[in-house]
């Protein structure tokens, strides 16, 4: 049988917030367990939740971010259940009246393809704590200072058929939140995180099979591995005549697999109702307004920009764009130095990406800045180095040896471009060669190509190919 | 000094009749001499001759206001620093709260001394005082009945002149009914008039609290003391307070006084009935419009509160979970045992049966028959309310179908307990202040009438008891025994 995977997901991005959603103290991230929990986040007896407008804000700004309904009217509402991690017995979320709803998304796949995917809705809610199982044998330790940290869930519509359309979906998600600044998007810390409906129906059929929902894939690698694990593990059951159990499953990254964490049966019944320690979040058209005035731009319509304004093409464009860092960092570079829109995609995409990726370093850490790349650029273009020669300099400049034109200096990788130096060169050559002269005289046209790499050898690469070719191809003659 | 109004003991404190210490000690010593009443969960004696000595040094400086030097008992769910806080439960019988409410934090602004801390019914569920983990509250009027509650020791401690001021919380009468059954004034405010911050939650879109002294002008200090909005509390509003002893003079000629004919139908004690009949001919002596009213949906408010605050009341519990705070029972075997046995041995019933009731009402398929209908019942009081004060200044009626009943009478029979706070909890549904104030005595106990105001009307409320009291000696009757 013909099978087709359905998956939806939910994203929790943590809101880059100052402060807490309903406390004042402190959002950083690392310190010592409990010392950023203020008596709010403890849920001692009689505290009570101040909202803080900037979550308020954050979230109405995603909301425009994915075309969606910002709502003028949300209501928070408590979630019940009992976890040590979650000092009051309920968090604070939103149920019925979510601050974002009906939002859209537009995917770029390999093949090149756009999708649309859907955003059912996004609403706020705050994190909870964290237990800490190793450090305490036979003991659970209690850290509350995530406690309290703004949240927005972001759940799609069950809209994406393949791994590959969820990570897409993911990163595109990702890239918005880092452009809008309304969360750090650091996964490792786990500001940005996501659980995975997965389920699978025969091709053709309307109706949709039983889902599972894997929990807290916090990289773009796990999502897809988990996804496709149970992709694999559904169709086995099915193909087995068994049946597909609803159930939340747990992505163990160490084994690759995922494994039942509880069943539908022993699911909780979170009994929703309306926080009565807070008053419904109303926002009128004014303030919606301004903040959608306030919007940076944003993914796509800086690649429109980019296409137009410095005449790339849709993969440099697409690339740039994804990550806001990277799109700075090479406007940095076209716009300081007023080098070539294209030399810089090139650089950037190519040699600067394969070097961070090599270092795992985010762009912004990167230790040759734009600026030390415009300057490597202006090189390239004014002819003192080769495009192959830039490399080694680029290579010395992330090694830290210095500026470019410290390093050419220190090296001596001055390109040649002294016309009797050259012409020295080629002469020599041609006279080292006398039997590939006459291979060339009598119409073998290929053997040019000999020639400049003889010059470029002997040059040490140092010599100006385009000069070295009007060279050859004169004395030649 | 005892029988002395605030406003008199301020006179004395600033004339320098006594001091604050003197009047502290004198208050500290009555404390202990009518212990037996168990008004009080802890006794802050030594603390208060401190607080009392620092009253006395501004009151010296002249940098005092009415409440400087003046003793307060106040309710055990006020959180204060420092100070056990126990809200008349096991469950936090070893908690000392590590701050303090905004309340409390105003009263201390206010330079008032806290005598101690008043027993109470657990986490404020119940009308009589005896869910307390403290053991009952006896009524100073007869010692083999109730004070009513859930602020049954704050209303036994002011009754027993042990304390001329104490604070309260009222979610459906906690207030009110302890004050009628107990022979003094106590005030429910608006909700949203006094901050909830600190001040631990049952069910947080009803709990209000609010002043207990022996008259309407007591009332309006502390009240003036307590109000006022808390950026802490997002359900408090931002509105101005005005100056409550400004209009307590003010003429009620010509007023309009709402009778709902609800409140006088089958339930209500004869000899209730007749008292409240006798106010209201004093009412209309004065000068007062009496127009009869009907609050039509009155039947619905205990169902519809037996819903509402019990579902509320579940999730504000959920937190005492023997993992931070509180009681946490020996040696759990793990996380569910510890969860199952704390709450299970540190709760008592009255507060299980609500978390029982609540949780069932709030669970998937029970929500819209049980919760959304009950809010849907809180709006047509609400609006039952908002048609009558299109007609009338106040709404009059009685504030308890009877006295106090006997220690014991009625813990078998919640449901009659229930019904005993039929008239006061219908205020707490809509929001709006009321205040009881004794006017007659059955039965040597006394008997309360409740005047219903408008949103934020406290100062008309204050003003038509005050005006009462003026002429009526019920609320400066001390209890046999307490007048010595």
């Amino acid at each position: 049988m013909q099978w087709e995977t359905v998956i939806g997901l939910e994203i929790h991005v943590q809101l880059a917030t100052q402060s807490k959603i309903f406390s004042g103290a402190s959002t950083a991230y690392g310190a010592e367990p409990n010392t950023q929990a203020c008596a709010v986040d403890l849920g001692l007896p009689g505290v009570l939740p101040v909202l803080n407008k900037e979550a308020v804000k954050m979230a109405a700004m995603f909301g425009f971010a994915v075309d969606a309904t910002v709502a003028e009217r949300s209501v928070f509402a408590r979630k019940n259940y009992f976890y040590p991690d979650s000092p009051k017995g309920y968090q604070i979320s939103q149920f019925e009246l979510p601050i974002v709803e009906h939002g859209k998304l537009e995917i770029v796949l390999n093949n090149g393809e756009c999708k649309t995917i859907g955003i059912t809705r996004a609403h706020l809610e705050e994190d909870a704590g964290k237990s800490l199982h190793e450090e305490f044998p036979d003991s659970t330790g209690i850290d509350l200072n995530r406690c309290g940290t703004p949240l927005i869930e972001i759940v799609s519509e069950p809209d994406m058929r393949s791994a590959e359309e969820a990570v897409a979906y993911m990163k595109k998600i990702h890239s918005i939140v880092r452009y809008l600044g309304i969360s750090d998007g650091n996964m490792q810390e786990g500001s940005f995180r996501c659980d995975a409906n997965v389920s699978m129906r025969p091709k053709g059929q309307k109706e949709f099979g039983t889902r599972t929902e894997t929990k807290n894939l916090n990289s773009f690698r796990f999502v897809e591995r988990a996804i496709n694990h149970e992709i694999e593990r559904q169709i086995d059951v099915l193909e087995d005549g068994g049946e597909v159990v609803q159930e939340t499953r747990l992505y163990d990254a160490n084994k690759d697999e995922t494994r039942s964490m509880r069943s539908k049966e022993e699911a909780n019944d979170y009994r929703y109702f309306p926080d009565p320690d807070l008053l419904p979040v109303v926002i009128n058209s004014e303030e919606l307004e301004a903040i959608k005035k306030e919007l940076p731009e944003l993914p796509a319509a800086k690649n429109a920009r980019f296409k137009q304004s410095y005449e790339l093409n849709d993969y440099d464009a697409e690339n740039l764009v994804m990550d806001k860092d990277t799109a700075d960092y090479f406007e940095n570079i076209v716009n300081v130095g007023n080098v070539k829109a294209k030399l810089a995609a090139n650089w950037v995409l190519g040699e600067l990406t394969a070097a961070l990726n090599q270092h795992d370093i985010e762009i912004m850490n990167s230790p040759v800045s734009a600026k030390m790349m415009s300057e490597l650029l202006i090189r390239i273009e004014d002819n003192t180095l080769s495009n192959k020669i830039a490399k080694e300099v680029f290579h010395a400049m992330w090694a830290g040896e210095g500026s470019v034109d410290e390093i050419i200096e220190a090296k001596g990788l001055k390109q040649i471009t002294d016309s009797s130096e050259i012409e020295a060169l080629v002469d020599q050559v041609i006279a080292d060669n006398p039997e590939q002269v006459e291979q060339y005289k009598s119409g073998k046209d290929k053997v040019f190509g000999f020639f400049v790499g003889q010059v470029m050898k002997l040059s040490k690469g140092k010599a100006n190919p385009q000069q070295v070719n009007e060279l050859l191809k004169a004395k030649l003659q | 000094m005892y029988d002395l109004s605030v406003s008199q003991l301020a006179e004395g404190l600033r004339n320098g009749d006594f001091s604050s210490v003197e009047l502290t000690q004198h208050c500290v010593e009555r404390m202990q001499k009518f212990s037996d009443l168990n008004a009080f969960i802890t006794e802050l004696g030594e603390r208060a001759i401190l607080q009392a000595q620092n009253a006395d040094k501004l009151i010296k400086e002249k940098n005092h206001g009415p409440l400087t030097g003046v003793p307060i008992a106040t309710k055990d769910i006020f959180c204060m620093y420092g100070v056990k806080t126990s809200c008349g439960s096991k469950m936090l019988d070893s908690f000392i709260a590590p701050y303090d409410a905004t309340v409390t934090h105003k009263l201390d602004q206010a330079g008032c001394v806290t005598l101690g801390r008043t027993n109470m019914d657990e986490f404020a569920m119940g009308s009589s005082n005896e869910t307390s983990y403290y053991g009952p509250v006896k009524n100073p009027w007869n010692k083999d009945y109730v004070p009513g509650g859930s602020s049954g020791g704050s209303a036994a401690a002011v009754a027993a002149r042990i304390a001329p001021l104490a604070t309260g919380t009222d979610t459906g009468g906690s207030i009110r009914q302890p004050a009628a059954l107990c022979g003094i004034t106590g005030l429910k405010p608006t909700y949203g008039r006094v901050s909830r911050y600190g001040m631990i939650a049952y069910a947080s879109s009803l709990d209000q609290g609010g002043p207990f002294g022996a008259s309407a002008e007591d009332c309006a200090y502390l009240l003036q003391a307590m109000a006022g909005f808390d950026e802490k509390d997002s359900t408090s509003l931002d509105k101005a307070v005005p100056d409550y002893t400004q209009s307590l003079n003010d003429s009620i000629k010509g007023k309009v006084i709402g009778i709902p004919e609800e409140y006088f139908s089958e339930g209500l004690g004869v000899g209730v009935k007749e008292i409240i009949q006798t106010a209201i001919t004093w009412y209309e002596q004065q000068g007062c419009e009496i127009k009869s009213i009907s609050l039509p949906n009155t039947d619905l408010a205990i169902p519809a509160y037996y819903v509402i605050a019990p579902a509320e009341c579940s999730s504000n519990l959920s937190r005492y979970d023997g993992v931070r705070f509180g009681y946490r029972c020996d040696d759990p075997k793990d996380m569910r045992d510890l969860y199952d046995r704390s709450r299970s041995e540190a709760f008592g019933d009255e507060v299980k049966r609500r978390i029982m009731i609540g949780t069932y009402a709030l669970s998937a398929g029970y929500y819209d028959a049980y919760y959304l209908k009950a809010q849907q019942i809180r709006h047509l009081i609400s609006d039952d309310f908002k048609k009558a004060f299109e007609q009338v200044d106040v709404i009059l009626g009685p504030t308890t179908p009877e006295p106090a009943f006997k220690i014991g009478e009625k813990t078998n029979d919640p449901v009659t307990m229930y019904l005993s706070d039929i008239y006061t909890i219908s205020i707490n549904l809509a929001g709006l202040p009321a205040i009881s104030i004794p006017c007659g005595q059955q039965g040597g106990l006394p008997v309360g009438m409740q005047l219903i105001g408008n949103y934020f009307a406290e100062e008309t409320l204050l003003n038509f008891a005050h005006q009462y009291q003026l002429d009526t000696d019920w609320h400066q009757q001390i209890p046999p025994g307490f007048n010595e």
